[in-house]
Formats: structure tokens, C-alpha cells, sequence
């Protein structure tokens, strides 16, 4: 074989796993978002893993119905067996303590893309991403958990809206997110990290938009645990009653600003608080004076 | 089961509009409460009505639009609803449920006596017919089973039938043929049992919740509603504590799926369709306002005083109103009377 003939070769078969590549490529670069994924706290850790404490509701846009939702609410109603094993929704499972997986569901003879579903390790949740342009149910079909989405890519971003959400809560100490509102989740990929920049629009709850995010490291070991989940009485208690505090008479609101020496006022929320220069306005606000002993959450 | 997953018949194309419909039957409903007991009550224009069905689970779809909500259960021994929607929707409404079975309607069971409930029951009922015969055929006649047969608790045909005020009875052809007294009431029809509940004193003092236990679907009349807070018609018998009683009952009945959701279903008067995680956050929501304006009332605080504490603020943006014909006001004024009657039985 001569020189020319094997650059010829050569050339043939490296023009052929171009072509290759190329029509495996996804049109408009997308990054297929599909795999195991392993969440990282390193963003908010106390809010996610430990939990958030009573009376936080900094940074927070949440509006005076919602501060006196916060307010009201007792930790005991969780044990209530209705409420053991209801799941995140879905504008929050990302921020969870939670495996991500991420799979595709293909038309068989088409292979055009109708699906994406995620699982999340926490309460087995699974969220199904409509990609084939179907429109969303009417105003009287049910809410769910994780709501009814469709998604779109916007370049290599997976944008995700949802609609349909049963209410739920934007932070686990009682701070609402109602039914009426709905979400959007932006997933973008960076070789092997998944950041989700999850945003919620709540009429009802929220002043202005609230986002955040999490991130995610690719990691194709993972093995998803299952959360079998079983409500129980855990209390003896009458039938219907639902533990909460009358206005005025939470006596936990303070120890979160005082054991962490920001401003009662700062630690009340509101779109004011989720923006840096807040952080000058808070050195001009009193303090309370710090208990003798820090009140850590375990 | 998932919304995408509902298969909805017919597409929602004026929800602005269904919702319009929905209030003004909810407006006569209460403004008017039974059915004939003025003018036949009217939605704005019930002919513009969108009625929508919605496939819930089993045999039972849930049917939008001509007032309160209609559940239709459909099989082989012919049609069931609950409730009958407004008078005037009749048309739209039978056309729908003729959509899904050609059988004739044998059952109508009216969940309360408000006009947007049992509007449609003489035109509705006049368009089945009852299975009858034996001593029924020999004593009534063949006439027997010219008509659907209407079943509700007792309570609704006692204020059907009677004067409400000045207003007059409700016509004959709209009250329901059969009644009961007792605290429950079953029936096998189309395969399933059915479980009829009377909550006292609750939404009015005739309420009647219905479940379909093979479908494993709650109807619960106007006690469970998405759209406001519950409608506690001092008038006709209501108390908010009757209400709070029927959610729990409900909760107690409905069985849910994995994470809490799914599993039973409800169909609430008004609104969309709901699982028992929906009437938990309702009943938690009626049941902190009760524990606010009791411990108000426990105080010797006067209902205006109670009113400016707004012991609703944080449920108002989803659930409160200014205006219309069942304000945040009028709520907070009938836990209230609930709360402070001497006995504690206002409505009663």
C-alpha cells in the first residue's frame, strides 16, 4: 500500500467518525442532561441538610401572608401521619439531599426525544419533562408534587416549566409556596456538573421571583437507594387537630437571630433581603443581645 | 394519576369563562340557596357555558362548568351523578355525559340544596328514568319510572319544599324523590358501592358526601371547594365546625398513594380536581382559623374586633375576597357565629 493510498485511508476513516459524531450531536448543541447524578452542599448547606431553623426567613421575597405562615407554624405537624411522606415539590427537590437520575424516553421509530424523567433519591420523587410540544392541562386537572412540565432548549440549556404544583414549601420552616404557583428549572452542563438554577413565581406567597441553585457531579456508580415510606402514629392526638401557634405566641422566633447576632428585623425576609447591599443596611439595625449558651442545630 | 395522564374530552377553551359560570352558581347557589325558592336562579347567561369532562379514576368523570362541579359514574347499569349543576346548563350537561354512555341517567344525589347543585334536577331527572316495578308500579303507578331517581339527606328536602323566607318553595319537579335520615346510606350501582355520608351542620345541614369505593373516588359537595374559603351558610344550617368534621371525615375515608399524593380521589364542589393532600392543606387551613377566631372568641373579643385582627391574613391571597357574593368578611363573620352562638350551634 502506498504512502498516498493509506492518507487516503486514513483520511476516509477519520472523515467517517466525524460524520459520526456529528449526526450523534444533538441539533443546537445540546447537552444531553442523562445520567447519575451526586448532589453537592457546598451552596446553603445548614438550610439543606441540617434543615433551616425557626424564624429564618432571610433572603426569602416572601410577603406578609407568608412571614405570618412561617410564624405559625409547629414543627409537630410533620409527625401528623397525613404529612410523613409528603414529598418535596419539585421547584425544591433539587436542593434536597438527593441522588439525581436523569433518563431519556425515546419514540422508538422516530427516535425523537418525547421525555426526560428524573428520580430523586428523597421520597422517591419523579418528575416526566414533556419535550414533544404537548400543551399543559387545564386549570382543573390535579396538582401534583412535582406539577406538570415541559421543557424546551434554549442552546445547550434544558429549560424546564412547570405548572400544576400541589402546595408546598420554599423553606422547610413553614414558609408556604402555594398551588397556584409555578416554576422553572434551568439545567446547564458542564462536562461532569449539572447546575440547576431553579426559579418560583408565586401569585400568592412571593413579592418577586425567587431563585436558586444547586449543583450536581456526574457519577455513574451511583446506585439510587429506594425511600420506601410509611405514615404511622407517631402521637396519640385527636383526630383532625393540627398543632400550630396562635399569632403572637412563638416564643422560637427569636433564637435564630439571636444566636446568629443578626438584626430580628433582617431575619423577618422579604425581597429586600435576598440583595448584597441589604448586608450595608443590617449594620445600621440592632441586634439582640446573644444567649449565654448557642442554641446549635444538631 | 398524573394530569398528563387525564384524559380530558373536552379541551378547556375559555377557562376565564368556566370559572364566570362557576362563581355565578356559586353567587345564586347562596344568594338564592334553593333551588325555586325565587325565580329560577340564572347564571349571567348559562347558555355561554363550557362544560368540560374529566376522566377521575375507575368509572367516574368529573364534569366543569354548569355550576358546581357534576361527577358522572358510567356503566353497565346506566348513569349516576352527583349533583346536577345549574338550571339552564341542562342541555350541555346531558350532551356530555351522552358523550360517554348512551345508558339513561338512574340517579341523581344532590350533595346540598344550592341552586348551583340542584338547578339542573327537574330537567336533568325528566331526561332518565327509574327501574320500577313490584308494590312501587302498583301504589305510584306507571309514572313510577318516568324520572331519574333524586336522592339526597332529608335536611334538603325539608327546605325544598317549605318556604324560605319570603321566598317560595322550590318547584315539586326539582325535590328530591327519595331520602334518607340516617347518619350513612348505601347503594350498589354499576359494579361499586357507594357510600353516602351526611355531615350535619356543616356547608348547610344537609350536606352529603359520596364515595365510590371500587373507583376510589370522593364527591364531596361544597364542604371541600379550591376556588375560596368554604361557604358556612349560617342560614340553612351550616357551622364551621360541621365543615371541619366533614374534611376530617373525608381524610379518614381517602387513602393515598406513595408520597402521599395520588391514591383516592376528590372531586370537590368547586374547583379542580384534588387528592386527600389537597384536603389535608384545606383542612389545615380551616382549622387554624378556627383555633384563631375560638381563641379570639374565648377572649370576649367582639366580631368587629376579631374582623380588624385579620386572623385570615396569611390564607387571604389564595383563598379571600373583597368582593362578591362570599367576601374574607363574611367568612371570618360566620366562624364567628360558629364559634360564639350560646351553644355553640349557630346554624343549627
Amino acid at each position: 500500500m502506498g504512502r498516498f493510498q493509506r492518507i487516503k485511508i486514513a483520511g476516509s476513516f477519520i472523515a467517517l467518525i466525524v460524520l459520526s459524531l456529528v449526526a450523534g450531536k444533538p441539533a443546537r448543541a445540546q447537552l444531553d442532561p442523562s445520567g447519575e447524578w451526586s448532589p453537592r452542599f457546598d451552596e446553603d448547606w445548614e438550610e439543606r441538610i441540617p434543615g433551616p431553623e425557626i424564624g429564618d426567613y432571610l433572603g426569602i421575597p416572601i410577603n406578609e401572608a407568608a412571614r405570618l405562615r412561617g410564624d405559625s407554624w409547629d414543627a409537630t405537624l410533620v409527625e401528623l401521619p397525613e404529612n410523613q411522606c409528603r414529598a418535596h415539590g419539585s421547584d425544591y427537590g433539587w436542593r434536597g439531599p438527593s441522588q439525581l437520575s436523569i433518563w431519556k424516553e425515546m419514540d422508538r421509530t422516530s427516535q425523537k426525544l418525547i421525555a426526560f424523567h428524573t428520580h430523586l433519591s428523597a421520597y422517591g420523587a419523579e418528575q416526566t419533562i414533556w419535550m414533544d410540544g404537548r400543551p399543559h392541562p387545564p386549570d382543573y386537572a390535579p396538582h401534583t408534587w412535582q406539577g406538570f412540565s415541559t421543557g424546551k432548549w434554549d442552546g445547550d440549556t434544558l429549560v424546564i416549566t412547570t405548572t400544576h404544583l400541589k402546595e408546598n414549601w420554599v423553606r422547610r420552616n413553614g414558609l408556604p409556596r402555594s398551588d397556584l404557583a409555578t416554576a422553572s428549572a434551568h439545567l446547564l452542563r458542564h462536562g461532569n456538573v449539572l447546575t440547576v438554577v431553579a426559579i418560583t413565581y408565586d401569585p400568592v406567597y412571593l413579592s418577586e421571583p425567587f431563585m436558586r441553585t444547586s449543583d450536581f457531579v456526574f457519577n455513574p456508580q451511583q446506585v439510587m437507594a429506594p425511600w420506601p415510606c410509611e405514615s404511622v402514629d407517631e402521637v396519640d392526638r385527636p383526630a383532625g387537630q393540627v398543632p400550630a401557634h396562635l399569632p403572637g405566641t412563638n416564643t422560637f422566633l427569636n433564637e435564630f437571630p439571636a444566636n446568629y447576632g443578626i438584626p430580628p428585623e433582617a431575619a423577618r425576609g422579604g425581597a429586600e433581603t435576598m440583595y448584597p447591599e441589604y448586608r450595608i443596611k443590617m449594620k445600621t439595625m440592632k441586634t439582640l443581645p446573644r444567649p449565654a449558651k448557642k442554641v446549635i442545630n444538631q | 394519576m398524573r394530569p398528563g395522564a387525564n384524559q380530558v374530552i373536552q379541551s378547556a377553551k375559555s377557562l376565564g369563562r368556566m370559572a364566570m359560570v362557576a362563581v355565578a352558581g356559586l353567587t345564586l347557589g347562596v344568594a338564592c340557596y334553593a333551588q325555586g325558592n325565587a325565580a329560577p336562579p340564572q347564571a349571567p347567561n348559562p347558555a355561554n357555558a363550557e362544560v368540560h369532562l374529566l376522566h377521575v379514576q375507575g368509572k367516574v368523570w368529573m364534569l366543569v362548568g354548569a355550576g358546581g362541579n357534576i361527577t358522572v359514574q358510567v356503566g353497565d347499569d346506566g348513569v349516576l351523578v352527583v349533583d346536577a349543576g345549574l338550571a339552564g346548563t341542562t342541555d350541555k350537561v346531558y350532551a356530555a355525559i351522552r358523550s360517554l354512555s348512551d345508558k339513561p341517567i338512574r340517579y341523581i344525589i344532590n350533595t346540598h340544596l344550592h341552586a348551583d347543585h340542584v338547578g339542573g334536577n327537574e330537567a336533568l331527572a325528566k331526561l332518565g328514568s327509574t327501574i320500577a316495578g313490584g308494590n312501587v308500579v302498583g301504589d305510584i303507578g306507571a309514572s313510577a319510572g318516568n324520572q331519574a331517581t333524586v336522592i339526597a339527606a332529608q335536611e334538603v328536602l325539608d327546605r325544598m319544599s317549605q318556604p324560605d323566607g319570603n321566598r317560595p318553595p322550590a318547584p315539586q319537579g326539582a325535590w328530591p324523590t327519595e331520602t334518607y335520615t340516617t347518619p350513612e346510606r348505601k347503594m350498589y350501582f354499576n359494579g361499586e358501592g357507594l357510600l353516602l355520608t351526611h355531615v350535619p351542620h356543616a356547608h348547610t345541614d344537609g350536606d352529603t358526601i359520596v364515595f365510590f369505593r371500587r373507583s376510589d373516588v370522593i364527591s364531596t359537595g361544597d364542604i371541600f371547594v379550591t376556588n375560596g374559603y368554604p361557604i358556612v351558610d349560617l342560614a340553612h344550617g351550616g357551622n364551621i365546625q360541621g365543615v371541619i368534621d366533614g374534611l376530617n371525615r373525608i381524610m379518614e375515608m381517602a387513602i393515598p398513594a406513595d408520597e402521599q399524593e395520588g391514591g383516592t380521589q376528590v372531586i370537590p364542589g368547586h374547583g379542580r380536581q384534588c387528592d386527600v393532600a389537597d384536603v389535608v392543606w384545606y383542612q389545615e387551613m380551616v382549622t387554624v382559623i378556627r383555633d384563631r377566631v375560638q381563641d379570639m372568641v374565648n377572649k370576649g373579643m367582639t366580631l368587629e374586633q376579631v374582623k380588624a385582627a385579620r386572623p385570615t391574613l396569611d390564607y387571604d391571597p389564595r383563598y379571600g375576597k373583597t368582593t362578591g357574593f362570599w367576601t374574607t368578611d363574611m367568612f371570618v363573620e360566620a366562624v364567628y357565629k360558629s364559634l360564639s352562638s350560646k351553644k355553640g350551634d349557630a346554624g343549627q
